[in-house]
C-alpha cells in the first residue's frame, strides 16, 4: 500500500515532520516499507509551453524550440527529448535552477547555439521514474508557475507493508485515523455531499449469491464525455500511491479506492442487458477478463452478470467486453460488498492478484458503497460531465456483519500488559481511532465504526491501546511463577551430546535439505513407503527422504569434486516412511571416504574400509554401556551395501539400521571409489544408555594365555567368541582377538586366529594347572564347534 | 703410613680429573678394592702395637671415607654428564605434526539452535518436539487461521496429496504441548520448518525455535523482559532492541522484536530478528485450557537469522551445502 503523503497531512493535520510520521508509523504496527522523497528542491522549474521546435541544423538527435516561460519573451533552449514539440506544457529548468541529482542549469551553448535552461523529464526531476521523455502537463497547466507548487511538491510516497489485519488501513482515511490517534489529531471527515439526481436511468438489480454479497449499489451516469482528461492533481496522487493513471473514469473508481477503500468498478452501460444478477458463477463457465485472460470458473466464485452473461468476477477483476472505453457515454458505475470468505483464494485460484481481491480479501467496511458511490460520482460529473442517474441498491441487511460493542476491563488490559495504563489515555486512544467509548465500573464499552470490523474482542481493544500508546512504553520484567527442574533423565544420551562426541572424533555434522529426487532413490533402491510431495519446488526436491544417506553421499561427492579427499560427515534428521500418519524416523547417517586416518608423517596411510565404519559403531554402543544387547548379521543386506562388506544391526532383536562399503555399483555410478564407507540407525536406541550399577573391583590377579587356532574361512569370528564365551563362563573375563592370519603355514582355505585370554576368578588366585585347564577346555570345544586346529 | 698419606692427594686429584664412569671406577677399585692401598694400610693395622692400631685405624678410616666422598661426588658428575648426552641425541623435533589431533565440528545452525535452547533451559524452559509433516488442524486451524485466510498465502505451503503438509512455522508444537495438559507450561521446541519458495534468501527447508509460556501471571511486560534478557544473553552484548505491532493469527497484542544490527562498513540498521506476542484466547481454548484463568505468550524465531548474525555467515546456501572449508571453520 503506496500512499501520498501530501495527501495523508491533508486528511489529518499534524505538527510532527516527515521524519517523525514515518517512525510512528512503523512503531504503530504500519510498517513503512520504503520511502520515495518525490520533486524535493525544484527551486526555478517552472511550467513552460514549447511554442516551436526545429531541427538543430547541426545536430539531427537536438531541437531548437522556442519555449514561453511566462516571461514575455520566448526562450531559446535546445532539446534532445523525442517528444519535444510545438504545443506541449512542460516543466523547465531555468538558468540558476539546482535539480535534485545536484545539476546546476546554467546557459550553454550546444552545437553551436545557445541554450537558456533545461526541458525535463519526471526523473530528471526526481518525481518519477519515467524518463523516455519530457514530462507532459495538461494542457490547463498554467505557463509560467512554480511546478513545485503546480503538482504539490515536495511530496513523499509512503509504502506500508501492512499485516493482513489491517485492512482498515488500505486508504488514505484508514492510515488518518491511526496518524490522529498516533499525534493526537483528528481526521477530517466531510461525508460526501449526494449528488444531485438529473436522470432516471434505472436498471434493476438482483442478489442471489446469498451471504457471499449482501450488497450492491449501482449507478448510471450517462451522456459523459469519453475523452475527458484525469485532472492533474488525481494523476499525482494515484502515481503516488502506485497506481497507473488510465483514463478518467477508471483513475475516478481507482481515486476513490485510494482515498476511501472502496474497491470499485466502471462498466459501460451499453453493453449491459436487463438486471443486474449478483451470483454464483455456474460450474464451466468462462469470462475474458481485462487483463485478456481466460477466467475459467466454478460455483466457488461470485460473477456480477447481466441477463445472459458474467460480466465480472466479483471482487476480482472485470471483464474485457463490458469495460469502459474512450467511446463509453452511460457509465454503470459499482459498488459492493463481498464476504471475504467469498473473495479469498479465488483470485489465486485464476492466478490473479489484483487491488480489489487484494482489498475484499482482507475485509472492506460494509457501510462505505454508498459513500463511495456519491463520491465517485460527484468527481465523475466534475471531471467529464453528464447526468447522474439514482442510486440503484440491493442489500440482505441480515448478512451485511453489524459493529457490536466489546467490554474491555481494565484488570484485564492490566493483566495482559503488565502495566497500568490511564484511563483517559485509553478513551483518548479509542475516540481519536474513530470509536464510540462509554465508561462503565469496570472499564469501557467499545463499538468500532464498521470499517474496523478487525475490532471483535477484548484483546483486539488491548492491543489497540498498547499499538498507540506505544509498545515501548511498556515496562519490561521477568515473569513469576513456579519454576520447576526440567527433567533430565541420566540412562538417555542427548541428542546434542551425541552431536559433540562424533564432532570430537573426527567427523563434520551436515544439514541437508529434507527432500530428494526420485531418480536418485531409485539408484539407491529406496522404493517403498515413500512420501511425495503434491507441490514440489522442483523433481529435485520431490520426495521426502527415506534414508539420510544419498544425500550425504552426495555431499561427500560434492566435497571431492572440490579437492576435499578425506571426508568425513553425519547427519542427524528424520527419515520420512508413508503410513498414516506418515511414520517420522530420527536417524543418525555417517559417511566417510579416503584415507583412514588423516595423512601423517610418520604413519602409513591406508584407505578406509568396512572396520573402520564398525569401530565408530562400536564406539556408540560403548557409550550406551549395553553393547551386548546389541548385534549385527551379515544377512538381509539393502541393496545400497557391498553384499558381502555390509552389516545389519539389531538391539534386542530389533531392526535398527545398517552400516558397511557402499556397493560398488553403486559407487561406480556415483563416480566415487571403494573405500566409501556408510551407516543408518535409528537415532533411539543409540540414545538410550545404562545407569552405571557398581559391582566390586575383583582382588584377586587376572592370568592371561595367548592361543591360536586354525578354522575354516566360513567360521566367523564372532562364533569362535561364542564358543570360547559359553565354554569358560565367568571365568573368561575377556577374549581378545589380536591376530587374524591367512597365507604361508595355513592351509588354504583356513585362517589362523589368536586370541589372548583374560581370565580371573572373584574368590581366589588361579593357579597355572586352573589356566592350563580352561584353555585345554576352550580348545577342545572349538575342535568340536568350529572345526578348529591348535597351531603349534 | 707415609706411602698412604703420600698417595691420597694424588688419588683426589685423579678423581676429580677422571673422564668417564670407567676410569672412576678403575680407579676406585686401585684404592677401596679388595687389593687396594687402603684395604691393604686396613689389613696392615694387625701388624701394629694395640695403641698405635687404634689410633692409626682411625687414620686410615678417615681417608677412606675422603677417597669414597670424591669417589662418590665425581660419579654423580659424571653420570649426570652422561645423562645429558644421551638425553641430548634422543631430542626430536617437537614441532613436528602430532597424531590422530584432528576434530570434526557441529554444523552452525545447529549449534546456534543449541545455544538457543540452552538459554531458555536455564529458565526452566522444557524442549518439546511435533512432527514435520503436519495437519491442517495444527498448523493453521488450531493457531486461529481460519480457511483460506490471507495470512495463509503468507505461508507458501508444502502438501501431500492426502491434505496433510510440511510444517510452515514451529508453532504447531504449542497446540500439541498444550493439549491435555495444564499450566505451568514452559516449552521451547527447536525444529525444521518448510515453505515452498527458494532463492537467495530463501531456503525451502529451514530451522525455527518456538517458545511458549502459559501461567496464571504473564504479561506482555513478561515477554519483553525474557526476549531481551534472551537477546543479550545469545549475542554476549547490549543491543538497541524495539518491540513493534505486528499480526499473527495465534497472539494478540503481536509483535515484531527489531535489533540495531551494525554493519561492517559502520552503518546501524533495523533488523527483524523475533516475532512474538501473548497466546490469543482461541488459541488456549481449542487446547481445553481458560483464557481467563491463564494468560501466556509465544516467540519464533529463525535459526538461520541468528546463525548468520552471530558468526557472520553471508549466504544462507553455505548452510545446506555442506562444504567441508566451510563446516571446518565451526569445528
Amino acid at each position: 500500500m503506496k500512499l501520498s503523503e501530501n495527501w495523508l497531512r491533508e486528511v489529518v493535520e499534524i505538527d510532527a515532520d516527515h521524519a517523525a510520521l514515518v517512525h510512528a508509523l512503523t512503531m504503530a504496527g504500519l510498517e513503512v516499507e520504503a520511502v520515495t522523497r518525490l520533486g524535493e528542491a525544484l527551486d526555478g522549474v517552472v511550467v513552460a509551453q514549447i511554442v516551436s521546435a526545429e531541427k538543430h541544423p547541426q545536430a539531427d538527435r537536438l531541437r531548437v524550440c522556442q519555449v514561453d516561460a511566462g516571461q514575455g519573451t520566448p526562450l531559446t533552449i535546445v532539446c534532445g527529448a523525442p517528444n519535444a514539440r510545438a504545443g506541449i506544457r512542460v516543466p523547465l529548468a531555468t538558468v540558476g535552477a539546482r535539480l535534485p541529482g545536484g545539476v546546476h542549469i546554467k546557459a550553454a551553448r550546444l552545437r553551436g547555439i545557445e541554450s537558456f535552461g533545461m526541458l525535463c523529464s519526471a526523473k530528471e526531476l526526481g518525481v518519477d521514474t519515467d524518463a523516455s521523455g519530457l514530462l507532459e502537463l495538461p494542457a490547463d497547466a498554467p505557463v509560467g508557475t512554480a511546478l513545485a507548487a503546480y503538482l504539490h511538491l515536495p511530496d513523499a510516497s509512503i509504502e506500508l507493508s501492512l499485516t493482513p489485519n489491517r485492512a482498515d488501513c488500505l486508504c488514505v482515511h484508514g492510515v488518518a485515523y491511526d496518524v490522529a490517534a498516533l499525534f493526537d489529531s483528528r481526521v477530517k471527515v466531510a461525508e460526501p455531499p449526494t449528488v444531485p439526481v438529473t436522470a432516471d436511468a434505472r436498471r434493476g438489480i438482483r442478489l442471489e449469491a446469498g451471504s457471499d454479497a449482501p450488497r450492491y449499489l449501482g449507478r448510471i451516469v450517462s451522456g459523459i464525455d469519453p475523452t475527458a482528461a484525469t485532472p492533474e492533481w488525481m494523476v499525482e496522487r494515484l502515481r503516488r500511491g502506485g497506481v497507473r493513471p488510465i483514463s478518467a473514469v477508471v483513475d475516478i473508481t481507482n481515486y476513490v479506492m485510494l482515498e476511501l477503500g472502496q474497491p470499485m468498478h466502471a462498466f459501460d452501460n451499453a453493453a449491459l442487458a436487463g438486471d443486474i444478477v449478483v451470483r454464483h458463477a455456474h460450474a464451466g463457465e468462462t469470462l475474458k477478463l481485462l487483463d485478456g485472460s481466460e477466467a475459467a470458473l466454478d460455483e466457488g466464485f461470485v460473477v456480477v452478470a447481466d441477463e445472459h452473461q458474467a460480466l465480472a468476477v466479483a471482487g476480482i477483476m472485470g471483464g474485457l467486453d463490458s469495460r469502459v472505453t474512450d467511446a463509453t457515454r452511460d457509465v454503470f458505475l459499482e459498488a459492493a460488498h463481498f464476504a471475504p470468505a467469498a473473495i479469498m483464494g479465488r483470485a489465486r485460484k485464476l492466478g490473479l492478484h489484483t487491488d480489489a481481491s487484494h482489498r475484499f480479501e482482507r475485509g472492506v467496511d460494509p457501510e462505505l458503497p454508498r459513500r463511495a458511490l456519491e463520491r465517485a460520482t460527484a468527481l465523475l460529473l466534475a471531471v467529464a460531465g453528464g447526468q447522474a442517474g439514482p442510486v440503484l441498491a440491493a442489500e440482505n441487511l441480515a448478512d451485511l456483519p453489524r459493529p457490536r460493542p466489546v467490554t474491555l476491563r481494565r484488570a484485564r488490559l492490566r493483566r495482559v500488559l503488565g502495566v497500568a495504563v490511564d484511563d483517559v489515555e485509553v478513551a483518548r486512544i479509542f475516540t481519536a481511532l474513530g470509536m464510540q467509548v462509554e465508561t462503565l465500573a469496570e472499564g469501557w464499552r467499545v463499538i468500532a465504526p464498521s470499517r474496523r470490523f478487525d475490532i471483535e474482542r477484548e484483546e483486539d481493544l488491548i492491543e489497540e491501546v498498547a499499538r498507540i500508546h506505544g509498545y515501548d512504553q511498556l515496562p519490561t520484567a521477568s515473569p513469576g511463577g513456579a519454576l520447576t527442574v526440567v527433567p533430565d533423565p541420566e540412562a538417555r544420551i542427548g541428542e546434542h551430546a551425541l552431536r559433540e562426541q562424533l564432532a570430537a572424533r573426527g567427523w563434520f555434522e551436515a544439514v541437508n535439505l529434507s527432500f530428494v529426487a526420485a531418480e536418485s532413490l531409485a539408484r539407491w533402491g529406496f522404493s517403498e513407503r515413500l512420501v511425495a510431495l503434491a507441490n514440489p519446488l522442483s523433481a529435485d526436491l520431490a520426495v521426502m527422504r527415506p534414508s539420510l544417506l544419498p544425500g550425504l553421499v552426495e555431499a561427500l561427492r560434492r566435497n571431492r569434486a572440490r579437492q576435499q579427499d578425506r571426508v568425513r560427515l553425519f547427519e542427524v534428521a528424520r527419515v520420512f516412511a508413508a503410513g498414516d500418519p506418515p511414520v517420522e524416523t530420527p536417524s543418525l547417517a555417517m559417511v566417510a571416504g579416503g584415507t583412514a586416518r588423516a595423512e601423517q608423517w610418520g604413519e602409513a596411510t591406508r584407505p578406509l574400509d568396512f572396520y573402520d565404519i564398525k569401530g565408530e559403531l562400536d564406539a556408540l554402543l560403548a557409550w550406551g554401556g549395553e553393547p551386548a544387547r546389541w548385534a549385527v548379521h551379515a544377512d538381509n543386506l539393502p541393496p545400497w551395501l557391498h553384499p558381502g562388506r555390509g552389516a545389519r544391526v539389531t538391539r534386542d532383536g530389533a531392526a535398527v539400521g545398517y552400516f558397511g562399503t557402499l556397493h560398488p555399483q553403486l559407487a561406480k555410478a556415483l563416480d566415487l571409489g571403494p573405500d566409501v564407507q556408510v551407516l543408518e540407525l535409528a537415532l533411539e536406541p543409540l540414545l538410550t544408555r545404562r545407569l552405571p550399577k557398581a559391582e566390586p573391583v575383583a582382588r584377586f590377579p587376572s592370568v592371561r594365555r595367548d592361543v591360536a587356532v586354525e578354522v575354516p574361512e566360513t567360521v566367523t569370528w564372532s562364533q569362535v567368541d561364542d564358543v570360547v564365551r559359553r565354554t569358560l563362563g565367568s571365568a573368561l573375563k575377556e577374549l581378545r582377538l589380536f591376530d587374524c592370519y591367512r597365507g604361508k603355514g595355513v592351509e588354504a582355505g583356513r585362517k589362523s586366529l589368536a586370541m589372548g585370554l583374560i581370565l580371573q576368578e572373584h574368590s581366589r588366585t588361579l593357579t597355572d594347572t586352573d589356566a592350563d585347564g580352561c584353555v585345554q577346555r576352550a580348545i577342545a570345544a572349538l575342535e568340536q564347534a568350529c572345526k578348529a586346529k591348535l597351531r603349534g | 703410613m707415609d706411602e698412604l698419606d703420600s698417595r691420597v692427594n694424588q688419588a683426589l686429584t685423579d678423581i676429580d680429573q677422571a673422564a668417564t664412569l670407567e676410569a672412576l671406577d678403575a680407579l676406585r677399585v686401585g684404592l677401596l678394592g679388595k687389593s687396594g692401598i687402603v684395604t691393604a694400610a686396613l689389613k696392615s693395622l694387625g701388624a701394629l702395637a694395640p695403641e698405635a692400631r687404634k689410633a692409626r685405624g682411625a687414620e686410615v678410616n678417615q681417608v677412606k671415607q675422603r677417597l669414597a666422598d670424591a669417589l662418590g661426588t665425581r660419579k654423580a658428575v659424571l653420570e649426570r654428564a652422561e645423562l645429558d648426552r644421551r638425553l641430548a641425541s634422543e631430542t626430536i623435533d617437537v614441532s613436528l605434526p602430532g597424531r590422530d589431533g584432528e576434530r570434526g565440528g557441529i554444523h552452525p545452525i545447529t549449534r546456534a539452535l543449541e545455544r538457543i535452547a540452552a538459554i531458555f533451559a536455564r529458565l526452566g524452559y522444557q524442549r518439546a518436539d511435533g512432527p514435520e509433516i503436519e495437519d491442517d488442524w495444527h498448523n493453521f486451524e488450531a493457531l486461529n487461521f481460519p480457511p483460506h485466510h490471507p495470512a495463509r498465502a503468507m505461508h507458501d505451503t508444502f502438501y501431500f496429496s492426502d491434505k496433510r503438509l510440511l510444517r510452515t512455522h514451529t508453532s504447531p508444537v504449542q497446540i500439541r504441548s498444550m493439549a491435555g495438559r495444564q499450566p505451568p507450561i514452559r516449552i521451547i521446541a527447536p525444529g525444521k520448518v518448510y515453505r515452498s519458495d527458494s532463492d537467495q534468501t530463501h531456503s525451502p527447508m529451514f530451522h525455527q525455535v518456538e517458545g511458549l509460556l502459559v501461567d496464571e501471571t504473564s504479561s506482555f511486560a513478561d515477554l519483553k523482559g525474557t526476549l531481551t534478557e534472551f537477546v543479550r544473553a545469545f549475542f554476549e552484548r547490549d543491543f538497541e532492541m524495539r518491540f513493534r505491532p505486528s499480526y499473527f493469527p495465534f497472539t494478540e497484542p503481536s509483535a515484531e522484536v527489531d535489533i540495531r544490527w551494525e554493519t561492517k562498513d559502520g552503518e546501524a540498521r533495523w533488523l527483524e530478528v523475533l516475532g512474538c506476542g501473548m497466546v490469543h484466547p482461541n488459541v488456549l481454548k481449542n487446547c481445553g485450557i481458560d483464557p481467563e484463568r491463564y494468560t501466556g505468550f509465544a516467540f519464533g524465531l529463525g535459526v538461520e537469522r541468528f546463525a548468520m548474525l552471530r558468526y557472520g555467515v553471508t549466504d544462507l546456501r553455505a548452510f545446506f551445502d555442506n562444504d567441508l572449508r566451510f563446516l571446518r571453520q565451526f569445528a
